[in-house]
């Protein structure tokens, strides 16, 4: 195990402090472990966590989920009194330029029919996340599944199972999405959200079919076999937490493209049908009512934008966790501490 | 090879002869062409259900009516397209698709162009300047573009770009105001300085001479009246192809090699030269009737020939460089030229009675009944792409910025830049050249895929900006139960994906001679 090349004392060339910062970090840990550590240092994935737990949480105590009713005094159908011609109640504090800070009676306004906005805008949330969360997990089992027994198997099923594939792959998946929406969405969300999940797991299953092909050339699936694992225990038991990295970040990516997909299908008048709401619904209703009403129409595209960003930090930061090629670079201010800290302890290093 | 790509083809025009079938039953499923007789309250109801089943046949098997409309489809193949019709207008699908490809074609193409011009360029320096303050804001700036619903960004755009910008237009003394000035050199200083880098005073005088550019230029615009009546005039035309040519020069050759240098300044004093003779030939062309945009190009082309001619001419051992770097001079010097001309119909287009005083148009591609030479079409042309062209570039710099920077950064640590660098070479030929040239390989195959795809029509985009391009038709078909259009859509787009495929892995084999395809 003895390098010759190893540097001696007093040469610390930049590298060799990088690769000592390194290793001090992930000494002694699982890959679970440094994965989690690395993805809670990724400040932007944090942000984006927290963010999308907050919006998740107002949407879905405000106005209540799955029959328990929320805390909020309206409702997102029933017209009320229109009051001050629908403007927003809500003012932000004064060092942020309002003129003090009130929640007041309707803070996102109301619309031309006295329905509240607030509601509404949450009630579209808790479609949009509903949707984002059914599209993944379902996009995510089919490839998975698909990719795992085509790069497994090899040889005429991943033929056949890829040419498949190439069919979902031929038309971009809003053209797909729009034809099946259109009588998927009188259904309701689950089944728009089914729908699309079943046409958006694609680019997965190529990605797990080609971490698969390297995979079961590895010594542990040999080993596997032969101990006389089955096919399907070799699969679930040894590869796929091995493919869990690529299946997590493409999902989490999946998820935000979802959100934006199941919008403009929406926007589109192929999506949600009231009197579900979609924020791309509302977008569509109210864009012609932008000069007089523009309340209407900001609050939808903002909690459109907060989901599909936190979602994409997230994913960054997952990537960034998992992928092992990614190193950090360390701030000048860490390698300098470093340096220092290895001129003085360099005897004990240089034994151990 | 050869058999491999015969092969894929073969391979890939069988999954859109299948896909072709299950979308046919998917659009079947998916429409109702009887929904507006379903909630009819006229007397003869069933009789007009009757009709209408009797005229699209859909009385018959769906198998069998796909067996006939692949009949008529396959026709295409040898030049008697049947697509099948509208069947409330009676026009024929060919005839809705001609008008419709055109126009996404005009829509796609400045979009995408600039696009990828503009998120290579920044995803480069992203890579370049990797993690620093430039590289973590352009990092957060493709993220938020990532995330922007189409649709909504589009209103946005009529909104502020289109209606704002009319009205600031359309007061009586449109001057850009001191705090916007301020605010705009602050923000292209620090861009600028952050994206260049190097030591502190490097950097603060990068800074000050980028915001002092940019307050002059403003400042300029402003007491010439610029906004009034747009003219860039011989001097600004000058400054604006001499700053080009060097700029050109520092990246194809680096300023040491003075014969290119030179060749790209000599351009630029042509095109100085040429400037009053142009505009009367420009007026000579309108007269005899030959001004359009074949003669346009024609003169573009003649441009580079010329360009690269002069380059030649400078002689010298590595004269085609000093030509290519003259080729490339010409092409934004010839552009300069061309707006310039432009801009002097801008007031006659400007008080046109049709357009009264609000250029940017929020809908449509062209404005009805507008009459005018040349260049007042092209104007209207222009004013119309101006936001629909903003939105998808907004949609798509992203991305090529994300895959730049990821491919670059790959390069980057490979042993040849190293070898590279410890031969001594410079920092711009380590760049330019080796790395460059290396992380421009990924993109080549995902261009072509991403070209088509908008080609397929930038759906939302269309739809809002109310351009009757594929997407719209698409769109529009679907919404009203037509499906012949559904499927002459769906048709092309599945075609046009196996080719961008194909001439994506053809471009890769060309170009990386480490890629070779078993067949």
């Amino acid at each position: 195990m003895s390098t010759p090349l190893e540097p001696t004392g007093g040469i610390d060339t930049a590298e060799t402090i990088e690769n000592a910062i390194e290793l001090r970090e992930v000494e002694g840990l699982s890959q679970g472990q440094i994965v989690r550590r690395r993805f809670f240092r990724h400040r932007g994935a944090i942000i984006g966590l927290v963010v999308l737990a907050l919006v998740a949480i107002l949407a879905y105590t405000s106005i209540g989920a799955f029959g328990i009713p929320g805390w909020w005094k309206w409702d997102y159908f029933t017209p009320n009194d229109v009051q001050n011609s629908g403007t927003p109640t809500l003012s932000m504090p004064v060092w942020l330029g309002g003129n003090g800070f009130a929640i007041g009676d309707h803070p996102f306004g109301q619309d031309e029919i006295g329905r509240d906005i607030f509601a509404r805008v949450m009630k579209g949330t808790q479609t949009s996340l509903d949707v984002m969360v059914v599209i993944s997990l379902l996009a995510a089992v089919i490839g998975m599944v698909i990719g795992a027994v085509a790069g497994y198997f090899r040889g005429g099923i991943d033929q056949f199972l890829m040419r498949f594939t190439d069919l979902f792959i031929t038309f971009p998946v809003i053209v797909i999405g729009a034809v099946l929406g259109k009588f998927a969405g009188q259904a309701g969300a689950f089944w728009l959200a089914v729908a699309l999940g079943a046409i958006s797991w694609t680019t997965l299953a190529r990605l797990v079919r080609g971490e698969f092909l390297t995979l079961r050339e590895r010594e542990f699936v040999d080993a596997a076999k032969v101990a006389g694992a089955s096919s399907t225990r070799i699969i679930r038991k040894h590869m796929i937490p091995n493919a869990m990295g690529v299946i997590i970040v493409n999902t989490t990516l999946l998820a935000s493209q979802a959100v934006l997909l199941e919008t403009a299908l929406s926007y589109l008048g192929f999506g949600i049908k009231s009197p579900d709401v979609s924020l791309g619904t509302m977008i569509s209703e109210y864009q012609s009512a932008f000069s007089t009403r523009p309340w209407l129409f900001w609050w939808p595209g903002l909690f459109i934008i907060l989901i599909a960003l936190s979602v994409n930090f997230i994913g960054d930061g997952l990537r960034d966790a998992f992928d092992p090629r990614q190193k950090r670079v360390p701030s000048e201010r860490k390698m300098n501490r470093a340096a220092r800290a290895g001129a003085t302890t360099e005897p004990e290093q240089a034994t151990s | 090879m050869l058999v491999f790509f015969v092969k894929r083809l073969l391979m890939s025009l069988v999954v859109v002869l299948i896909s072709t079938i299950i979308m046919y039953f998917l659009v079947d499923l998916s429409i109702d062409p009887l929904a507006d007789l379903r909630l009819s309250t006229a007397p003869n109801k069933a009789e007009q259900i009757q009709r209408r089943i009797a005229q699209l046949n859909l009385d018959q098997p769906v198998i069998e009516r796909y067996l006939s409309w692949l009949k008529g489809a396959s026709g295409c193949l040898y030049g008697s397209c049947d697509l099948g019709e509208n069947w409330k207008t009676h026009q024929s699908t060919t005839s809705l698709l001609s008008g419709a490809v055109t126009t996404t074609i005009q829509l796609v193409g400045a979009a995408t162009l600039i696009a990828i011009v503009l998120g290579v360029m920044v995803g480069l320096i992203s890579a370049l300047r990797q993690y620093t303050g430039f590289d973590y804001s352009i990092t957060f700036l493709s993220f938020l573009l990532y995330s922007l619903p189409v649709f909504w960004v589009a209103v946005l755009a009529k909104e502020f770009l289109a209606i704002d910008f009319n009205d600031f237009l359309g007061s009586p003394d449109p001057q850009i105001a001191v705090p916007t000035i301020v605010i705009a050199a602050l923000v292209v200083g620090i861009t600028v300085s952050s994206a260049i880098a190097g030591k502190m005073g490097t950097r603060l005088r990068n800074f000050a001479i980028a915001a002092g550019v940019v307050a002059i230029l403003i400042a300029y615009l402003n007491i010439s009246g610029f906004f009034k009546e747009p003219d860039l005039g011989i001097v600004l035309i000058i400054l604006i192809s001499v700053g080009w040519a060097f700029v050109i020069t520092i990246l194809s050759t680096g300023l040491r090699n003075r014969k290119a240098l030179y060749s790209a300044l000599s351009v630029a004093a042509l095109g100085a030269i040429l400037w009053l003779p142009l505009l009367y030939f420009w007026a000579w062309a309108n007269d005899a009737g030959i001004l359009g945009w074949p003669l346009v190009l024609a003169m573009f082309v003649v441009a580079l020939v010329v360009s690269a001619g002069i380059g030649l001419a400078w002689g010298g051992p590595d004269r085609t460089r000093s030509a290519r770097t003259a080729a490339l001079t010409a092409i934004p010097v010839s552009a300069t030229l061309f707006m310039d001309r432009l801009m002097q119909s801008w007031d006659n287009y400007l008080n046109n009675q049709l357009i009264k005083g609000r250029p940017i148009a929020t809908l449509g591609r062209q404005t009805p009944n507008l009459e005018g030479d040349f260049w007042i079409h092209t104007l209207d042309t222009m004013t119309h792409l101006v936001l629909p062209t903003a939105t998808l570039i907004l949609i798509s710099f992203a991305s090529y910025t994300r895959y730049t920077r990821a491919s670059t950064l790959e390069v980057m640590n490979q042993d040849y830049i190293r070898t590279a660098r410890s031969k001594g070479l410079t920092e711009r030929t380590v760049i330019m050249r080796h790395a460059f040239r290396n992380a421009l390989l990924p993109l080549a195959s995902i261009v072509p895929i991403d070209i088509i795809t908008l080609l397929g029509g930038a759906i939302i985009t269309e739809t809002v900006f109310g351009w009757f391009g594929m997407g719209r038709l698409f769109v529009d078909s679907l919404a009203n139960n037509q499906q012949d259009p559904v499927m002459a859509y769906i048709v092309i787009v599945g075609v046009l994906a196996v080719i961008a495929n194909f001439v994506s892995d053809l471009i890769y084999a060309v170009l990386d001679p480490r890629i070779r395809v078993a067949a």
